[in-house]
């Protein structure tokens, strides 16, 4: 993003009180994050220890070991990472296809599916759940990775976002590489996926947020616990009487720590996206 | 495009087409195919199981006198009444303050950010462990200022007070964003006209900057609207609806209707009415954005 010539002269502005309250409200946002990842350190006894401390005996992390022992974890995290990966290149691929065509090309019928495609963002699956659980289990994908993968590939978000992209490249392009002889498939895998690299990754980045941290899709479709995804089994297991704080706490650290990494080094292709489509998470 | 240039005119028709297969496929089996078959359940009984019979607008007429159904409804507007003046509030200040290059933005940036990378699941439980009677350090932290325990997860007016907090810790980074993008497209003009004007910077942010945010402030209300009418992962880990039906919203309770009360067929009723709101606020957002506004799922 940048920053306007005025709005920068504005920052001898900034007065000591205004970062003071952003430096304490920041603590504040970051402070669940801090308190559940020292807590993944303490054992059971400590956890609920009264006055609580801040800081864990040791950072020996023997939570961490004990899930993967005892419980099935490395499944989960298995699951989640099949699911993420396949669907989300899924997604990139019949994205950019679906969006590029619909930037690129005359044909009929283009503007009645493109309304279509865009207007299922009316049909969350927070509304179909009901009938989306009772077709999964006619095409016979219910209990299995597949429900996951194939359904949540393809969504309005992705073929916007690279449809916006193509209208900004010329077609010269394009009209340039037809006199030429270029096929049509030529055009779009030669010239087009290589000018789409950036596009695509900032929709891969989406993808992969949207599918490791679903929850809904996981809740529908899958029953059998050697399918759980992460959310899942994290919903399930700390929805029981008996509690495992110690591994739910611990795991929870696991399932969120890639995505704020992630942050880190993509931040601009996740605010540019956010910012560019309206889109909040 | 104005002239066809090409020594392959029949590929250049077909391949368009080609290229819009799979996602024209999944859209049609996955939300097409369910929304009509949506529509023909709601007018039957159907179990989940056994045969499907219909009972004409039986659902329809019975939904009109299910208080439970508008009492989650009216649950879920009186929730966003709470929440969204908050969750555009407080966004809305740190854009305005982030927007101007100060220091250790990156870091602030970060900070504010991070909760919305977080899954809702994540989100619920952790905020359960830290509010929790008997878990949580929030109950010391208050004990230490010398106020008595609060048992907020057991009481109703608790219970929303974490969930809010726990949306708006998670809702901030999205908005910011979006009304630091908002602040960024405001023409300088404007500004400096003010300054020579000699405009405090109050008056400056009443005057331009507030009146000039209208419509991402309308575009934040509206996707607001929708993510808390479609509130469902959040509550079911943080107070599973509880206490009581406190916090029990309108996706909720439909999901209970069609999985807990095994009526498939009435739930497709309730998901119609929700469908019929959601794609009314979907609308607003369309007219705002020119079609820009994407929520994924």
């Amino acid at each position: 993003m940048t920053i306007s010539p005025v709005l920068k002269r504005q920052r001898r502005k900034v007065s000591f009180s205004v970062y003071l309250l952003l430096t304490v409200l920041g603590l504040f946002y970051l402070f669940p994050i801090i308190w559940v990842f020292l807590s993944s350190f303490k054992g059971y006894i400590e956890l609920f220890e009264y006055p609580p401390k801040f800081l864990p005996k040791s950072f020996y992390p023997i939570n961490y070991i004990e899930s993967f022992v005892k419980g099935d974890w490395v499944r989960y995290f298995t699951n989640t990472f099949l699911v993420t990966a396949v669907s989300t290149l899924i997604c990139v691929v019949i994205s950019e296809m679906g969006g590029y065509a619909f930037a690129k090309y005359n044909f009929k019928g283009r503007n009645f599916l493109f309304i279509l495609f865009i207007s299922t963002l009316m049909l969350p699956l927070e509304v179909l759940m009901i009938p989306i659980f009772i077709v999964i289990k006619k095409v016979g994908m219910y209990d299995s990775l597949w429900g996951l993968i194939i359904p949540s590939a393809a969504t309005p978000f992705g073929i916007f976002l690279i449809r916006q992209f193509y209208l900004s490249i010329p077609n010269e392009y394009i009209d340039s590489a037809r006199i030429d002889g270029a096929h049509e498939w030529q055009i779009f895998l030669r010239i087009m996926v290589p000018l789409g690299k950036s596009i695509m990754a900032c929709l891969a980045i989406f993808s992969a947020l949207w599918r490791w941290n679903d929850y809904l899709w996981p809740l529908l479709v899958i029953r059998n616990d050697n399918n759980y995804t992460l959310q899942l089994a994290l919903a399930n297991f700390s929805g029981q009487y008996n509690i495992q704080w110690q591994t739910i706490i611990a795991m929870m650290v696991l399932s969120m720590l890639p995505l704020l990494i992630i942050f880190l080094f993509f931040q601009k292709q996740i605010v540019d996206g956010m910012a560019m489509s309206g889109l909040k998470g | 495009m104005k002239k066809k240039i090409s020594i392959y005119p029949t590929e250049q028709k077909v391949f368009p087409y080609l290229l819009i297969l799979p996602n024209f496929l999944i859209f049609t089996i996955f939300i097409i195919i369910p929304f009509c078959y949506g529509i023909v359940m709601s007018f039957t009984n159907w179990k989940g199981i056994g045969a499907i019979n219909f009972t004409g607008i039986e659902n329809y007429i019975r939904i009109f006198s299910d208080s439970e159904y508008w009492d989650s409804i009216f649950r879920t507007l009186k929730y966003a009444l709470i929440y969204l003046p908050i969750a555009i509030i407080v966004p809305l200040f740190f854009a305005t303050q982030l927007v101007k290059k100060i220091r250790f933005r990156g870091i602030y940036r970060t900070l504010f950010f991070w909760p919305s990378m977080i899954s809702p699941i994540v989100i619920g439980i952790s905020f359960r462990f830290i509010f929790g009677n008997s878990t949580g350090c929030i109950n010391y932290l208050v004990q230490i200022l010398g106020f008595s325990k609060l048992n907020l997860m057991t009481s109703n007016a608790g219970a929303i007070f974490v969930l809010i907090l726990a949306s708006v810790w998670c809702g901030t980074g999205g908005t910011m964003i979006i009304f630091m993008s908002g602040l960024e497209n405001i023409s300088t003009v404007y500004y400096e006209a003010a300054e020579i004007d000699g405009a405090t910077s109050r008056k400056k942010f009443f005057y331009i900057t507030l009146p000039l945010l209208k419509p991402t402030m309308f575009l934040v209300f509206i996707t607001g609207i929708i993510t808390v009418f479609k509130t469902f992962a959040l509550t079911m880990q943080l107070t599973q609806g509880g206490p009581g039906d406190a916090t029990k919203y309108v996706v909720q309770n439909i999901y209970d209707t069609a999985f807990s009360k095994a009526q498939l067929g009435y739930a497709c009723t309730q998901s119609l009415i929700l469908t019929l709101i959601i794609a009314t606020f979907t609308v607003f957002q369309f007219k705002i954005n020119k079609g820009g506004a994407i929520n994924d799922n």
